[in-house]
């Protein structure tokens, strides 16, 4: 599991904010973008990509993308 | 494990009943952003939702479906021996809505009814009873009425459950017949009762002053304690985790491969999410009906309701078809059964 492509993959869930924007230490809830919605489409897209069903919890507790890459990496 | 497997029961004929009035997600601007509503309209799928008078419950819709039923199929009352209500939104905290029901639509003294007080699975499990009764040599007709005013409980300061959830009632008759196989498969996990609730007005947390009182929670919607609330994350993750396992599951113990099924209708909770698992369980999103865009989540009656809007008069292959319903409880459960035979009546208007 690679965190430059988790971060694209990351990244591919938003309409409106552009790639290039992201890091791992991108804190992903302050963008303008950030919605209750982009929160199922991440869930969606590590379902996906890394076969991980994220709980609620494990989203909430999540701030930057690297924090949720570990959570993600620690599953599998 | 719940897995019921029948011969020769089925579904002789669905009808259902909305209210007339219709709320449109765009005119939701008073307390919604612009944005807010794009992404219900898009990624949820709901445009519009039907909502109920205040003097109309979810029974007084299943009891116009029910009288359309018996009346577009010539069916004689006194051949039913069993009334099934499924609902959250009864009449009465008691007694049990489905008595009134059998009085109301004239039905002998001698039916057995009840009520089932389950959610969005409660279509699946509400058919698994019924055809547990009408398997039975004493049993000739079921008839299963589920509805729902979800309306009446979401507070309309909620931006997740407000563009969310509409209102109809349905009917559904079960009996003995050439239906070919059926099977079921139920299950519940106790331990998420949290993620979709109403807290007070049970005995558990009986109603006070503070029920009524409005809270607001970090994402800015406003509720009270007898209102509905859901945890949409954990919902996803409920959903992502066990429907498309169960659907894979049961056509294994069905003997059946996914390129097999005719059609797959799902409770209508929320397109991103149905639309997940169909992408998930790699099948055809062609072959899976949707009245969500129009009628929005009407919770346990969303499958029938769907079989009548969007079969009556399209995918004519029906031969294997799962209904899968999933929410709160939790509960969820499919069935794989055949809708050939099945006769659905035109959709009428409260």
């Amino acid at each position: 599991m690679d965190i430059q492509d988790f971060i694209k993959n990351f990244a591919d869930q938003f309409d409106d904010t552009d790639a290039s924007v992201f890091t791992a230490e991108t804190r992903f809830r302050d963008l303008e973008e950030w919605s209750s919605f982009l929160a199922l489409a991440i869930m969606a897209m590590v379902k996906s990509e890394y076969d991980v069903a994220l709980s609620a919890q494990e989203m909430r507790d999540a701030e930057t993308v690297q924090d949720l890459f570990d959570t993600v990496k620690s599953h599998i | 494990m719940a897995i019921l497997h029948y011969d020769n029961i089925g579904i002789k004929a669905i009808a259902a009943c909305v209210p007339p009035e219709i709320e449109y997600n765009k005119d939701l601007g008073h307390f919604m952003t612009e944005e807010e509503i794009q992404k219900a309209i898009q990624n949820i799928g709901i445009e519009e939702r039907r909502i109920a008078a205040k003097e109309v419950c979810s029974s007084d819709l299943c009891f116009k479906a029910a009288e359309k039923l018996l009346s577009d199929n010539d069916i004689d009352k006194s051949t039913i021996d069993a009334l099934i209500f499924v609902s959250q939104t009864a009449d009465y905290h008691q007694p049990a809505t489905a008595p009134l029901l059998q009085h109301r639509l004239g039905l002998s003294k001698n039916t057995l009814a009840f009520d089932i007080n389950l959610a969005c699975s409660g279509y699946v499990y509400g058919l698994s009873t019924a055809y547990a009764y009408a398997f039975q040599q004493g049993i000739n007709r079921v008839l299963l009425l589920v509805g729902e005013t979800m309306s009446k409980i979401v507070s309309r300061r909620d931006k997740v459950n407000t563009p969310l959830f509409g209102d109809a009632g349905t009917a559904t008759l079960i009996e003995k017949g050439a239906f070919g196989k059926s099977v079921f498969s139920l299950h519940s996990d106790g331990s998420g009762s949290e993620v979709m609730m109403i807290p007070d007005g049970g005995f558990r947390n009986p109603t006070t002053n503070e029920s009524l009182v409005d809270e607001m929670d970090a994402n800015g919607d406003v509720r009270n304690r007898l209102q509905f609330r859901m945890d949409g994350m954990a919902v996803f993750n409920f959903g992502m985790s066990e429907e498309p396992r169960d659907i894979k599951n049961l056509l294994a113990e069905a003997g059946l491969d996914l390129s097999q099924l005719d059609l797959l209708i799902y409770h209508q909770a929320n397109k991103f999410m149905t639309d997940f698992f169909t992408k998930w369980l790699k099948f055809d999103k062609a072959k899976t009906p949707y009245s969500i865009r129009k009628f929005g989540n009407t919770s346990s009656a969303s499958i029938p309701l769907t079989i009548v809007t969007e079969l009556k008069n399209a995918y004519p292959e029906r031969k294997n078809v799962i209904l899968s319903g999933f929410g709160a409880g939790l509960s969820w459960g499919s069935v794989l059964l055949d809708l050939t035979s099945c006769r659905i009546s035109e959709l009428i208007e409260y």
